[in-house]
């Protein structure tokens, strides 16, 4: 088996002088001992199992749009509780900061006034929302479900590779991925001592109930999706039913005097709390895109009323916007006084003058991202792109090059992955789901996704990635 | 619980009820093809039953022409062009249950998916021969998700929808078949008849299970009378139109509630009717008229069920407050 390390990234199983690094040990001396062909034996038997559940998720841009799955790696990650517990202190700083961000460029502003970051950047950003200026939220909280996605370099160093603060997608892969590992491999778990994560849906039922209006004592919640023929519908049926709520689509709903109501077998019933995951513009058609059936009209009246919560709340994309990230480490120095534990990738603006004749000049040695793309979609990673496909994007770049941002290619870690010659190194990347209510939260480790193309740095699902149980183990 | 959710369970389960009694009637019309041609008459009479039952005569004669063994089986087993094939009674019972995943539990929901999955990798045709297996595997996966549900999900109106949705197909199917076969029981209601008349009693009782309940309670000849009693009035026969009022007029009590009065006024009245009817009067009446009456007032009362419960929107009569809303500072903003 060839799980050495490949050049110039930092491999997670073995360390540098080619030993097992320690946390890894006991899961390599029993994956030793396995026959020949269990791993792969298993590897079916789980893609079975995650089928006949329907854990699937749909792909944009393809003709039949036919349900798929997320090919779920049997090899699990594991972070020892040590460095998992540097890393978690990081993220919540991290999501703490993005939060008091939000909730001031709605207020009083403090942060452009005190000119860390320009009026420019905030307000004329599409992604700011004029209508949630002085709308006052419980706790504070605008982003109640955060994605932080992270990367590794080396031993102690991560990076923050983006922010997720609209509708954060996977945790429901971080969950089915774990049950599989346990139903498929009991005695795994009965030799290791992994902190749990199953309990993720009653951490996010009690946030969602922290996020009600305080007047509401025992708020009625809903999961609103877009549908069943959503990418990520699974996970909303899932979130809805592990959490016992109603799984909603905008149809359901209606605004009656500034409130939402839901039509039931017993007429209508008022709604306090909707997770949403359909994005701002198609919440409310008298208010955004007028052509969305997904939404309720009406709604975000009823929001800035008061009436009923939304998580996460409208507007909080303008945080997440790849050319507000560059700020978040001042964010973290300016609300919090901190120094910010976790680092960001070392970024060009291409509306910069300088930094747009140097990306131009090294776009082969590039990754450049969409200022407001997600998902992986509409990205160059230079490296792997042919001439023709760099060629294309210098055009789109030069028709408007304050869309673009661009960083370094890193070198993610990999891990050991499960692929058709064995078992090799794969990049990988983290996604830890945070939760905020009176305060910060996340259950321990997150989603791995795994580059599963040799060589690869794109982990996104909807690129061909694929997933990996994550494990942090106790001390 | 949602409108929509109870639409969602109400579907699934009748879409699933409805591929078991096309299985069934499929079923019985293949082991009558087995027999003589003379008992049953042509090949194209034959298969005329089954296409009658499931109302889509019309859309096989356009496609296919003439009623034959083969194109009939598969039009109505397999062909994904025919609403109302087990292949589409299946995708769309996977669809409502996809729908309402939340609301049904996961055994249920993978029994359902894992049909639908083989059913949708099957091959495009099969071999005559090998119907049989594919009927019987239908009714098993139907029998299967029926024992699952019992067997699993909370005992609330979430299974009083489904109860609802199986119940009423079933009562359907049951009249249906009756319309379409009234012709033999109709010769003369005390005859008792000869071969011909034997099988196709008894292929109507095999194709809701009842040729051994016949046996068990009458222990006599087969006659018209009785399997038309046991098919309509008798409520220990589970596939009678009166064990299936039992059960929907059991479920709208569960539910209960203040809206559905009316969908509660007309079970109650058609169970009733069943409850204390005798079978000469229904004989009297005309079989024919007795089922086509039925048949009205089963899908009268669906339609109470679905403004009812499964499709309502109410709105409030109340007008709105005439206060300065936030909404039309935002339309003016932008």
């Amino acid at each position: 088996m060839n799980t050495k390390p490949t050049k110039n990234c930092f491999n997670e199983m073995h360390s540098e002088s080619g030993a097992i690094r320690e946390i890894y040990q006991r899961y390599m001396q029993w994956q030793s001992a396995l026959a020949d062909g269990t791993l792969e034996r298993e590897s079916a038997e789980a893609e079975l199992l995650f089928r006949r559940m329907g854990i699937t998720f749909a792909v944009y841009g393809e003709a039949d749009g036919a349900e798929r799955l997320i090919p779920f790696d049997i090899v699990p990650r594991i972070f020892g509780a040590a460095e998992w517990q540097r890393l978690e202190l990081g993220i919540k700083q991290r999501v703490k900061a993005l939060n008091a961000f939000l909730h001031d460029i709605y207020h009083d502003q403090e942060i452009i006034k005190a000119g860390v970051i320009s009026g420019h950047q905030v307000l004329d950003n599409v992604l700011y929302r004029p209508e949630m200026r002085g709308i006052d939220l419980p706790n504070q909280v605008y982003a109640h479900i955060a994605g932080i996605d992270l990367v590794r370099v080396a031993e102690n160093e991560f990076f923050v590779l983006e922010d997720n603060l609209r509708t954060p997608s996977g945790v429901s892969y971080m969950v089915e991925n774990r049950k599989a590992m346990m139903r498929l491999f009991p005695e795994l778990f009965a030799g290791h001592t992994v902190e749990p994560v199953e309990h993720y849906p009653q951490m996010l039922l009690d946030t969602l109930r922290e996020a009600a209006q305080p007047n509401v004592s025992d708020p009625v919640i809903v999961v609103m999706t877009p549908g069943s023929y959503n990418s990520a519908y699974f996970e909303h049926a899932f979130l809805a039913s592990q959490m016992g709520v109603e799984l909603v689509e905008g149809q359901d709903l209606f605004v009656h005097q500034q409130k939402v109501y839901m039509h039931t077998t017993e007429g209508p019933q008022q709604v306090h709390v909707i997770y949403r995951r359909v994005d701002d513009d198609f919440l409310d058609p008298l208010v955004f895109r007028p052509d969305s059936s997904l939404g309720v009209p009406g709604l975000l009246d009823a929001y800035c009323s008061g009436n009923v919560a939304l998580a996460n709340g409208i507007g909080t994309g303008v945080a997440d916007d790849k050319s507000t990230y560059l700020f978040v480490p001042d964010m973290i120095r300016f609300y919090l006084g901190e120094t910010p534990l976790l680092s960001n990738v070392p970024t060009w603006r291409l509306s910069e003058n300088e930094d747009l004749k140097y990306v131009l000049a090294n776009l082969p040695e590039l990754v450049v991202k969409e200022v407001q793309g997600s998902g992986g979609y509409g990205m160059l990673v230079g490296p792997t792109s042919s001439k023709a496909e760099i060629e294309a994007y210098r055009k789109r770049i030069l028709a408007e090059p304050a869309n673009f941002i661009a960083q370094p290619t890193l070198a993610l870690s990999s891990c050991p992955t499960l692929v058709e010659s064995g078992v090799a190194p794969r990049h990988v990347d983290l996604r830890p789901f945070v939760l905020s209510g009176k305060d910060v939260r996340l259950v321990p480790g997150g989603l791995t996704r795994v580059a599963l193309t040799e060589g690869s740095l794109v982990v996104n699902s909807s690129q061909g990635g694929g997933t990996k149980d994550t494990w942090v183990l106790e001390e | 619980m949602l409108s929509r959710t109870a639409d969602n369970l109400f579907w699934m389960a009748r879409h699933i009820e409805r591929a078991e009694n096309t299985a069934r009637v499929l079923d019985v019309a293949h082991r009558t093809s087995l027999l003589p041609l003379d008992i049953e008459g042509t090949e194209a009479y034959l298969w005329y039953a089954p296409l009658n039952i499931t109302g889509c005569a019309a859309s096989y004669e356009v496609k296919h022409g003439l009623a034959r063994s083969d194109a009939v089986t598969h039009y109505m087993a397999m062909d994904p062009d025919n609403p109302a094939s087990i292949y589409n009674c299946l995708r769309l019972a996977r669809e409502n249950a996809r729908a309402v995943r939340g609301a049904i539990t996961s055994e249920m929901w993978e029994i359902i998916n894992a049909t639908w999955l083989e059913v949708s990798r099957q091959p495009k045709q099969l071999d005559y021969e090998k119907y049989p297996d594919y009927f019987d595997w239908v009714k098993d996966r139907s029998h299967l998700f029926r024992g699952v549900t019992l067997g699993t999900i909370l005992k609330d109106i979430a299974l009083s929808f489904i109860k609802l949705g199986t119940f009423l197909e079933r009562a359907d199917n049951t009249a249906r078949i009756l319309d379409v076969k009234y012709h033999i029981l109709l010769p003369s209601v005390h005859d008792v008849g000869g071969a011909a008349d034997y099988y196709q009693w008894g292929s109507l009782l095999k194709s809701v299970s009842a040729f051994e309940a016949y046996r068990k309670i009458y222990r006599d000849v087969i006659s018209p009378l009785r399997v038309a009693e046991l098919l309509i009035l008798r409520e220990d026969m589970p596939r009678s139109l009166h064990a299936c009022m039992n059960e929907v007029e059991a479920a709208l009590l569960d539910i209960n509630g203040n809206s559905g009065r009316e969908a509660r006024r007309r079970a109650g009245e058609l169970h009733a009717s069943l409850h204390f009817g005798v079978i000469e009067d229904v004989f009297e009446q005309g079989l024919h008229e007795y089922v086509t009456d039925f048949l009205r007032l089963t899908s009268l009362l669906g339609r109470e069920i679905r403004n009812a419960y499964l499709a309502r929107r109410d709105q409030f009569t109340a007008l709105p407050e005439q206060k300065t809303s936030q909404m039309q500072r935002f339309s003016t903003a932008n």
